[in-house]
């Protein structure tokens, strides 16, 4: 059942090279024109996502992590087509789903569901907890026959560990951990491949957030679903990812497994968001190398040239100012995973800190 | 860890809401706790078992069914003509006989109360009806699809907006009136030109709290599902935004029944021998300082109309509201 160590630590990910690819997104792009003036004529865009390429496989989970502003929820919401693109493909069961029509997104949806990060405001105030979990049944009538959905509702209540005889009550009526609840139980009414989660524990009260995270572990196995968490919670990725994504400016900078990541992460924004972890050790204070990043974010209307990271940099040369870096396979010092940096030799070898 | 989180939130919410789950066990209207799960609940079911527990919502209730009987049979309440003129009593003080007094003109003012309510309320009604459901349509569409249909639409409604009632009302009524008009065509006729002008008030309400309503997480939940826009508008964002239009439009009631007698001052609205209390009050206002009596009558009228239908209007948007509910 639940991990053995009960630490969040190491949770020693299933493989999942083996399993089918469900989801490639590739190149995807989402730039929000800036309207100004008088005319309201587009003066500039936010280039909220560039070029972001992934795969998903069937039953793994995917952790996206990253500051605020970053493009995390902008790409769950590409993910869901509730953003329409700027350029990319997403390929699901082998089929484009921003070539489909209006008409056959609708019904594609089923596979793919999300589940928000504010409990509070992600369900209607004016239904029931039946209304709302039933309401996938009434947008595709022929999931479950109208017979079997009060049962059906009931089933996903208990699967998510809320009790059944709450059915008839309204949203205000539950705490913040039994709202996230009630989304994810309508999250996964339509039986979905993909459950894309923006961040859905950030709102929660630390000691929810685990039963939450447990719960979506539990429906993971059971269900055979596979997840894109979205999160600036590194340690609860950590936990509950196989492998992980790091953004920065609407980029992915760095992507491998969860050991990867943690243990060898070759790009420097990502080993200084890993810096800034908190330690619950107070005897560890002090001895730890923690990298401060000088300056701010800069605006994603207008990246910095180049390496979009090279401002904040530390090991920044020219080069970095001139030439983008791809994300391809790099050395980590015991193998090779993707990356966004020039000198990941030097990031790695040195273990270069400002 | 697993294995506790299916009764440890559970138990958290019982220690939050200790009230209401003692409500569920003993109350009335819920039976037991476990058949509860058994019943189908709407809002809007819930909606009446709510109301029918507010004594604001019987007296309004009331209130309105004794108007709207007196509407239809006005028989059953006097017997006395309303177009029956005794000059020689005119502006005589309320009495025995006669216990609302008699106007300038020598009626009787009870009668005429009574008789009034019917083209009073009629024209209210439809005014209200016909407003809110173009007013609420058209500002459903604008705040939902915005662009190029919000700006037009909102460019039409702000020259509907621009007219004066009266100004607009005289044009209208004039091109539309014939000599001998119906009784019920001319209240038709009135009841259309107050929505012809009144529309862009409900509209502009409806459009911005729907701008409200729009961004919120549940309108996006629904569209992720797979939902048509008409169900997104109907089921999510309509009955999230619709709770400021019933309170304006139950207020508004009250200001088209006024309406409606200044158009009848103007020999435009609805013309004697129709009784209402608008033309009532407007001849009243002549006489105001001498006869006080024969304006208080019909605006007393006038005025438990209008308190009931707002009294209706705030107990029905509050028991739309899961949350103002005391269970």
């Amino acid at each position: 059942m639940a991990d053995p160590t009960g630490s969040t630590t190491s949770t020693a990910p299933t493989s999942h090279d083996d399993a089918p690819v469900i989801l490639r997104a590739q190149n995807l792009t989402k730039h929000y024109p800036i309207k100004g003036g008088v005319l309201r004529r587009t003066v500039g865009h936010v280039r909220a996502l560039e070029d972001v390429s992934f795969d998903l496989r069937a039953g793994e989970t995917l952790g996206v992590v990253g500051e605020s502003g970053c493009g995390k929820s902008t790409l769950g919401r590409m993910l869901m087509r509730l953003e329409e693109p700027t350029g990319g493909r997403l390929e699901f069961d082998g089929v484009d789903l921003y070539s489909l029509g209006r008409r056959e997104m609708r019904r594609k949806r089923r596979d793919i569901q999300i589940v928000f990060q504010d409990p509070y405001t992600s369900l209607n105030p004016r239904k029931t907890v039946a209304d709302l979990i039933g309401e996938p049944f009434d947008v595709h009538p022929d999931a479950v026959p109208r017979a079997g959905r009060r049962r059906r509702v009931q089933e996903l209540m208990e699967l998510v560990g809320l009790s059944p005889e709450h059915i008839n009550r309204y949203p205000h009526q539950f705490s913040g951990g039994q709202r996230q609840r009630i989304g994810i139980a309508r999250g996964i009414a339509l039986n979905p491949k993909i459950l894309v989660c923006d961040e859905p524990v950030s709102a929660l009260d630390v000691s929810v957030q685990a039963q939450v995270i447990n719960v979506m572990e539990r429906l993971q196995r059971e269900l055979g679903l596979a997840y894109v968490f979205i999160a600036h919670d590194l340690s609860v990725v950590r936990h509950i990812a196989d492998r992980v994504a790091v953004m920065y400016l609407g980029r992915i900078v760095e992507l491998g497994t969860e050991d990867e990541i943690y243990e060898r992460p070759t790009h420097p924004y990502t080993r200084a968001l890993l810096s800034a972890v908190p330690v619950p050790d107070p005897l560890a204070r002090g001895t730890r190398q923690e990298i401060k990043l000088q300056g701010d974010v800069p605006s994603p209307a207008n990246p910095p040239s180049g390496c979009r990271f090279h401002t904040r940099c530390w090991l920044a040369r020219d080069v970095c100012s001139t030439d983008e870096p791809q994300l391809v396979e790099r050395n980590d010092g015991r193998g090779e995973h993707r990356s966004a940096c020039h000198f990941t030799e030097e990031s790695v070898s040195g273990r270069t800190t400002p | 860890m697993t294995e506790s989180t299916n009764s440890r939130p559970d138990s958290g919410a019982d220690l939050r809401h200790p009230g209401e789950l003692e409500a569920v066990a003993g109350g009335s209207a819920v039976a037991v706790a476990g058949a509860d799960g058994d019943r189908v609940r709407s809002v809007t079911g819930d909606a009446w078992r709510e109301l029918r527990r507010k004594p604001l919502f019987w007296v309004s209730a009331v209130i309105i069914v004794v108007f709207v009987v007196m509407a239809v049979a006005p028989g059953l309440f006097t017997s006395v003509d309303p177009r029956e003129a005794v000059l020689s009593e005119a502006s005589k003080t309320p009495d025995g006989q006669n216990i609302f007094g008699r106007d300038r003109q020598g009626y009787d003012i009870y009668s005429r109360c009574i008789y009034g309510a019917r083209a009073s309320i009629l024209v209210g009604l439809l005014a209200v009806i016909g407003t809110v459901i173009i007013g609420t349509l058209l500002g459903l569409v604008a705040g939902y699809r915005g662009g190029l249909i919000d700006s037009v639409l909102g460019r039409v409604a702000e020259v509907f907006f621009a007219l004066p009632l009266l100004l607009g009302a005289v044009i209208i009524l004039y091109t539309i009136q014939g000599e001998d008009d119906g009784y019920f065509t001319i209240v038709l006729q009135v009841s259309l030109v107050l929505v012809v002008l009144g529309w862009p008030n409900i509209f502009r309400l409806l459009r911005s709290s729907v701008l409200q309503v729009k961004p919120n997480d549940y309108v996006q939940a629904a569209r992720a599902l797979g939902a048509s826009p008409t169900r997104i508008s109907f089921s999510h964002i309509l009955p999230n935004a619709i709770g400021p239009v019933i309170v304006v439009s139950t207020i508004n009631l009250g200001v088209y029944i006024s309406s409606e007698a200044a158009l009848s001052f103007l020999g435009i609205g609805l013309r004697p021998p129709t009784v209402s209390w608008g033309v009532m009050i407007s001849q009243a206002t002549d006489s105001m300082r001498s006869a006080p009596h024969t304006l208080l009558f019909p605006a007393l009228f006038l005025s438990l109309a209008v308190l009931g239908f707002i009294m209706l209007g705030d107990a029905v948007r509050d028991a739309l509201d899961p949350k103002s509910k005391s269970r």
